[in-house]
Order: C-alpha cells, then structure tokens, then sequence
C-alpha cells in the first residue's frame, strides 16, 4: 500500500531524513519508535505534504500513486490520514461543518455524490459513540478549548468519519490518561485493523502497543530506519532504551 | 469642510481614498437618517458590484433612540462609506462592516460616532479581508463630549491579508472630553494560520475551500445579530470567491 524508498527530506535546509526506506502491505500495522529528533514527526509531516517539508530524494508510492506529486488534500482523498501530534485549533469553525465539507469535497475529488446532512449525522453519531465523544462537543469550534485527551479522541472520530486507507499517526497517544489511552487503542483498532487498511504508528512508548499490536515495529534514529522486527523489538526497546538497541 | 471642493490628502478623512475615483463621483449627497426619540432603526448597506461606490451617511440618534446599521464593502471597484452618528442621551448606535477587495482596489470605511449626552451606547466591528495589492482602510473615531458620563463605547477592527502585497490600514481614535465613560477598542492585522490551512487541507479540503471556512467565522463577527446577517454573510462568501 505504502512504499518509501530512499527518502530524504530537509527541513529550513537543515536535512532530517536521510535514506529512509518502509514498506508497509495492506492490513498490517507498523509502529515506528525512536528518540527524540530522530525525524519521527517530519516523516509523518513530509508524507502529509506540510509546506516547508521538502523532499530532496527519494520515492513513495502509495496505492500505484506517487504521493508526494499529490497536494494535502489530493493524498486525503487518495486515502490518507495524518493524526497529528498538535491537533490545531481552528476558531468559529465547527467540527461537524468541517468535515462534513472535508469528507464531501474528498467524495468528488472520487466522482461520488455528496453525503446528505442526515448520512452525515449519523455517521458522525456512530463514531463518535466508538470514541465515547460527546456529539456536542463535534458542534464546537474544531479543538478549541479542548483538553490534551479530547483534542487525540476528536482526532479519531475524523479518521472514523474519514474513513482512510491509511492512517498515520503521529504521538496519538501523548496527552493520554490510561482511560483515554484504552479508548483510543480500541478505536484505532475497531476503525483500521481491517485487511484493506493500515496503520502507521509514530511513538515513544510502549504503552499504545499494549492495545494496539503492531505486526512491525521499526526503529528511527538519524533519519533512517537502523532497526526493524516484530512486537517484542517494542518490549525489547523499552527495556534496554533506544541507544542500546539502535547501535 | 467646503463638501463642493474635492477632498485632498491632506484631509485625513481621505488620506488613503481613491482620489481619481472619487473625482468622478464628486460632489457626494449625504444620505440622512433621524431617528426620534425611543424608537428603533435599522439599514443594511451592499456596496454596488460593479462601480465605484461612495457614500455618506448621517445618522442622529435622538435620546434613547437605536439604530443597527450593516455594511457589506465588496464591490469590485472603489468602495468608500463614511458614516456620522450623533447620539442622545441613552441612544444606542451598532455598526457592524466587512469589506472584502482584491486587484488594486482601494476599500475605506470612515467613521465618526458622537457621543453627545449620557449613557449612550456605540459598537463597531469591523472585518477585512484583502488579497491582490488592496489596501483596506478603517479610520474611526469616537468623540465623547464633555458631561457625556456613561458612555460605552467599543471598536473592534480586524484586518486579514491574503497576501504580503494587500495593504490594510486601522486607525482607531477617541476623543473623550468626559469622565466615568468606557471606551475600548482593539485592532489586528493578520494572516491566515499556515498550521490551520495544513490541518484542514490534510482532512481532503482544497486550499480554497479551507481558507474560506476559515474567514468565513472571521466575516461573520461583522454581521452577528443582524437582521439580515445571514443573507449578508452569504453574499460576503460570494464575494470572497473571487479573491480566493
């Protein structure tokens, strides 16, 4: 589904991925791990296609497109989703509008009809039931004034809305209680763990891949992939620490 | 001021117009509005799409009187509304704009509220929104005369630029010759967030669509409570379909 080949990015000039290449097949769930700085979120900003992440060499492929041709918008509708470390505030625009726009405008970027108010609502009920998310809270501004926790589940109730192919998810799990934390697990998995989608986790901890099992987990330091295996690298990482297992 | 000699820049009144626009329209009649005591007002203003517009408007508000006046500043060529409200004892006087320009137009909203007599109350808001080399102006003042204790005046002015090349100008002024009066005002000129576009781009809306879900909030601050505040925020989103 997800091919990255060689991949080189730089940020203000300053170059943060060197060379990274990840492949990840339809129905398999990745975790990428790594140190602080080791270009974790500008892996998941570069594929999104943020402004001021520029891509210097390299490929991806995602579903036989070349993703990094497409705009933002045009690798949403191609099936993308990037959960945000920092979901971002967005004042006098409410949820429900805005993704209803969202998902309608990724509807005839395919050539589908839009979904009426009402297909909508009741999708929106259906997931934000999944998230245990209050439907009046999807009636506010887009996370303002949300807690830390309620910014991450809003998060998931788009990607359930949304309803990608792929979903990227960077540092979900950070400003999560326990609660939280098993919630969002189990959405990710009632929502992704699906045989024609996938995920990829960007995370420091352990803790999310109790809920959510990885079929890999990768290791990234200095830009590049240095390490990848099964579940138990995760378990391995925690207990020895990344300078250990990534030398 | 002579209103037959055409105004220069040394007016301040017409430091930033369009000069050569206005010399065309000049000179420009009055549009007077009295509102009796106690009783209420209201007027919705959509400046011609096509010509150059310029008006003047000159409001007295006798005691206890209230008058609700719109503006929707989106025209595609010069645009200008001044406006004097002269309010009594206990009148209340709310304003609410938006002008929205693009190219090489020139935007102006004057305002000139007087607060003659006690506890009368004045609110404008004012929303921008320039792309192209526009330049946007807002020169307001607020004048509290002398025993006019209890007044409440507010500014809020905002200016959104599409682009470094817009030009937008607020000038906020008070002129308070009373005390115990309440006079604030605030003004901002600024961007789009980049971080929010992003965050909306990567949930499927194209660029467009996502900047004007973004200002669409932003106008509508200038019509809320408005009788036609829907239709005039409806007719603004059309408008900022051209500049986007």
């Amino acid at each position: 589904m997800l091919t990255i080949n060689n991949l080189h990015a730089t940020v203000a000039d300053k170059p943060i991925l060197k060379g990274l290449s990840l492949s990840i097949n339809a129905g398999e769930i990745h975790a990428i791990m790594g140190p602080n700085g080791a270009g974790k979120s500008t892996l998941g900003y570069t594929l999104g296609g943020r402004p001021g992440y520029e891509v210097t060499g390299g490929s991806v492929e995602f579903d036989g497109q070349d993703l990094l041709a497409l705009e933002p918008h045009e690798r949403a509708a191609a099936g993308l989703f990037l959960g945000f470390q920092y979901p971002v505030e967005i004042p006098g625009v409410s949820n429900l509008q805005f993704l209803r726009e969202a998902l309608n405008a990724q509807r005839k970027g395919h050539g589908e009809e839009p979904l009426s108010g009402a297909a909508f609502i009741k999708r929106a009920k259906e997931q934000a039931g999944l998230l245990r998310f209050d439907m009046d809270m999807l009636k506010r501004p887009v996370n303002v004034g949300f807690s830390g926790g309620e910014k991450k589940r809003a998060e998931m109730v788009q990607m359930g809305i949304l309803a990608p192919k792929l979903a990227i998810l960077d540092e979900t799990d950070s400003g999560l209680d326990i609660d939280a934390l098993r919630i969002v697990g189990e959405g990710i998995n009632a929502i992704m763990r699906k045989p024609d989608k996938a995920v990829l986790l960007i995370t420091h901890y352990q803790r999310l891949l109790d809920y959510v099992q990885p079929d890999f987990v990768h290791v990234l330091a200095g830009g590049r992939i240095v390490k990848s295996g099964g579940p138990e690298l995760a378990l391995q990482l925690e207990s020895e620490g990344y300078e250990a297992v990534a030398a | 001021m002579d209103s037959l000699a055409l105004p220069t820049r040394a007016d301040e009144a017409y430091r930033y117009a369009d000069l050569a626009a206005l010399e065309r329209l000049w000179p420009v009649a009055a549009q007077e509005i009295h509102v009796a005591a106690g009783e209420a007002g209201a007027l919705a203003i959509t400046a011609n799409a096509d010509a150059a517009d310029v008006r003047e408007i000159v409001i007295t508000l006798e005691d206890g009187a209230s008058f609700d006046l719109r503006v929707l500043n989106a025209g595609q060529a010069y645009g200008r509304i001044a406006v004097t409200a002269t309010l009594g004892k206990g009148a209340s006087f709310h304003f609410g704009a938006a002008q929205l320009g693009g190219g090489e137009q020139t935007l102006e909203i004057v305002t000139e509220v007087r607060h003659l007599a006690p506890d009368a109350v004045s609110r404008q808001v004012v929303r921008s929104v320039l792309g192209g080399h526009a330049t946007g102006t807002y020169l307001g003042k607020v004048h509290v005369a002398r025993g006019a204790i209890g007044t409440d005046g507010e500014q809020s002015i905002r200016a959104m630029l599409l682009e470094r090349t817009a030009t937008a100008n607020a000038r906020p002024e008070l002129e308070i010759y009373a005390d115990d009066v309440k006079c604030a005002h605030g003004c901002a000129v600024g961007e789009l967030d980049p971080m929010g576009l992003f965050y909306l781009q990567s949930r499927g809306l194209p660029p467009s669509e996502a900047k004007k879900l973004m200002l669409h909030a932003f106008i509508a601050e200038a019509f809320l409570g408005a009788p036609e505040g829907e239709a005039l925020t409806e007719a603004a989103l059309a408008a900022l379909e051209g500049l986007l």
